[in-house]
């Protein structure tokens, strides 16, 4: 059963992945193992797939550096939940196809709770308790649907929301 | 290149600086909250996304650039390369612009938003997509600029085009002069301050300054507007970039513009600022910080690595030595900010107080090579952000000043002010 992973505010690109441990330093292959290595060391070796991060306002500020949610990815995280994100990390999760959603759970949930996500329906639930999340923007779903906003331009060569391509 | 000027609806209602950039780009009328495509006129890589902007490109879009000429790479980041497998992704981003026909700006060429305002990359109107978060800096010059994720840059170099929700605005206006010794990073500081680190999240900031500010401290000061979250931030064109561009006349916001929040920041009442650790918002006056032993000073970084921040430290620095027990060490933006400094005299006077030269570039800045921190150690940066681990490790401690207080800091080996080190002249 996914668990959940809290983290206080305004957890930085740093935090997630330290600069030095960036791909091309640290290796294609072993980037990942460095996620929050410094405010959380426990958590590449402990993380299972599914588990569902909570984390605090302005999630994700800093670095435009996409490899930060590209380890969470590698990790299989099921999905974010944050009262706000940094606008550029927000962008990352959802093209690489991780499930964001702003809402604010940090007083109720806990680390290590049991929890399961329905990504579709914005449904996360503790046992019997029920949290409704709201969605990402349609136009970014519509992406999602395709697997990823680059696997929705290869296919209709424009992007989700634009009426029509340019002639 | 085509040209902004392209013919659009007129809009119906009066609008911001970003809403009539993404307007004009995006060829329909739109405003804060809407969602808007739009042209993008240059896109920039910086070498450590090189190798998945590469991958992106090839093997998820099967795609080339539509527009070679709309995309530079810039090797900034770790120049030169500080292991084999840096070497070998700087290898592949030389290989790949050769065989595309984008701009490549080699090791030692600069900072990328250094260069690519030097390159004349970056102009009113435009819209820039960097891969690198202080993107904002292109607001400077009234370009749209903002920091995206290697996904975001690969399609926008496949297509020349992005998809923006187009953001709220916050205005800023300055009135007032800065009081010598004050400097257009302490006005930002405080600005970040004032609106916190996510006080503008999804929003773009709107300075309006008059005729104040050279196209430097403009950079300054659109380059920290990430620290409060934004998007984008535009510097209301006057003084000096009237000389240096061809500014449209629509690029200016309209009166009544809608703004979901005004600041008014005074320079004259401004004291020099200091962001403590960890958070660039934790912003204290240099007085109150005043005498905290300090183990490296570093003068650079696409904030504060220019020429007049070069001349700034020297006029601190002028027949002074660097203390014992600190280390200064200054990396010029660019290839061109090195040249001058070398030509004026400048460096000879940094080198002469006891500073250490980098090749022009990033630097330490982000933890990675060229005089990262021990633990324990303080430093002293004129850099934008001072997250915990950012320039070495996780228990050294990073605070963000001014290139003046950097140098004054330097010379006392404690957090120091100008005037504690010589007179300030009026």
């Amino acid at each position: 059963m996914p668990r959940i992973w809290k983290f206080g505010d305004s957890v930085n690109t740093d935090d997630i992945l330290p600069g030095k441990f960036a791909p091309f330093m640290a290796g294609e292959d072993l980037f990942q193992t460095f996620a929050f290595h410094y405010i959380r060391p426990e958590f590449a070796a402990e993380v299972q797939e599914g588990d569902v991060l909570i984390g605090g306002r302005n999630w994700g500020l800093g670095s435009s550096r996409e490899y930060a949610p590209q380890a969470l990815k590698k990790l299989r995280i099921g999905g974010i939940i944050a009262p706000s994100f940094a606008r550029i990390h927000y962008r990352n999760l959802l093209n690489l196809g991780i499930p964001a959603f702003e809402a604010d759970l940090t007083g109720v949930l806990h680390d290590g709770d049991e929890v399961s996500l329905d990504v579709e329906s914005g449904r996360l639930t503790r046992g019997e308790e029920v949290f409704q999340l709201t969605p990402p923007p349609e136009f970014l779903r519509e992406a999602l649907r395709e697997g990823s906003i680059l696997a929705f331009y290869r296919k209709y060569q424009r992007f989700p929301g634009e009426q029509e391509a340019d002639p | 290149m085509s040209s902004p000027d392209t013919a659009f609806p007129q809009p119906h209602r009066p609008q911001t600086m970003a809403e009539k950039i993404l307007s004009r780009r995006g060829r329909q009328t739109v405003y804060a909250g809407d969602l808007a495509v739009v042209e993008v006129d240059q896109v920039m890589v910086v070498d450590s996304i090189a190798q998945s902007f590469i991958q992106r490109m090839q093997q998820d879009l099967n795609a080339v650039p539509k527009y070679p000429e709309r995309v530079s790479i810039v090797v900034d980041h770790v120049a030169p390369a500080s292991t084999v497998s840096v070497a070998q992704a700087q290898k592949e981003a030389r290989e790949y612009a050769a065989a595309t026909g984008v701009r490549l700006f080699d090791v030692g060429r600069g900072i990328c938003h250094q260069v690519l305002m030097e390159e004349g990359l970056a102009r009113p109107g435009w819209i820039v997509l960097g891969s690198d978060s202080h993107s904002t800096t292109y607001g400077a010059v009234a370009a749209f600029g903002t920091g995206m994720g290697a996904t975001d840059i690969a399609l926008a170099a496949a297509s020349g085009k992005t998809w923006l929700r187009v953001p709220e605005s916050v205005k800023v206006t300055f009135t007032g002069e800065l009081r010598p010794g004050v400097s257009a990073k302490d006005a930002a500081l405080e600005m970040i301050r004032q609106l916190g680190a996510d006080g503008a999240t999804y929003m773009s900031i709107e300075m309006h300054a008059g005729d104040r500010f050279t196209r430097g401290e403009r950079m300054t000061l659109a380059n920290l507007c990430v620290e409060a979250g934004a998007k984008t931030g535009l510097v209301v064109p006057g003084g000096e970039i009237l000389d240096l561009y061809d500014v449209p006349a629509w690029v200016y916001p309209d009166e009544g513009a809608t703004y979901v929040r005004e600041v008014v920041l005074d320079l004259s009442s401004l004291a020099p600022r200091m962001s403590a650790p960890s958070e660039v918002d934790n912003v204290h006056d240099v007085a109150d910080l005043r005498g905290l032993r300090v183990d490296q000073v570093f003068i650079g970084t696409c904030t504060n690595g220019r020429i007049e921040d070069l001349h700034a430290a020297a006029e601190v620095l002028r027949g002074q030595r660097v203390a014992a027990h600190t280390r200064l060490l200054v990396i010029p933006a660019s290839s061109q900010v090195m040249e001058s400094a070398l030509q004026d005299g400048t460096l000879l006077t940094l080198m002469q107080a006891g500073a250490v030269l980098g090749t022009p570039g990033c630097g330490p800045c982000m933890g990675r090579h060229q005089g990262v921190l021990a633990p324990g150690e303080v430093c002293v940066s004129t850099s934008n952000r001072n997250f915990i681990g950012r320039m070495g490790d996780k228990d050294a401690r990073i605070y963000l000043a001014s290139p003046a207080v950097a140098a004054a800091t330097a010379i006392r080996g404690e957090i120091a002010l100008p005037e504690d080190v010589r007179p300030v002249s009026a």
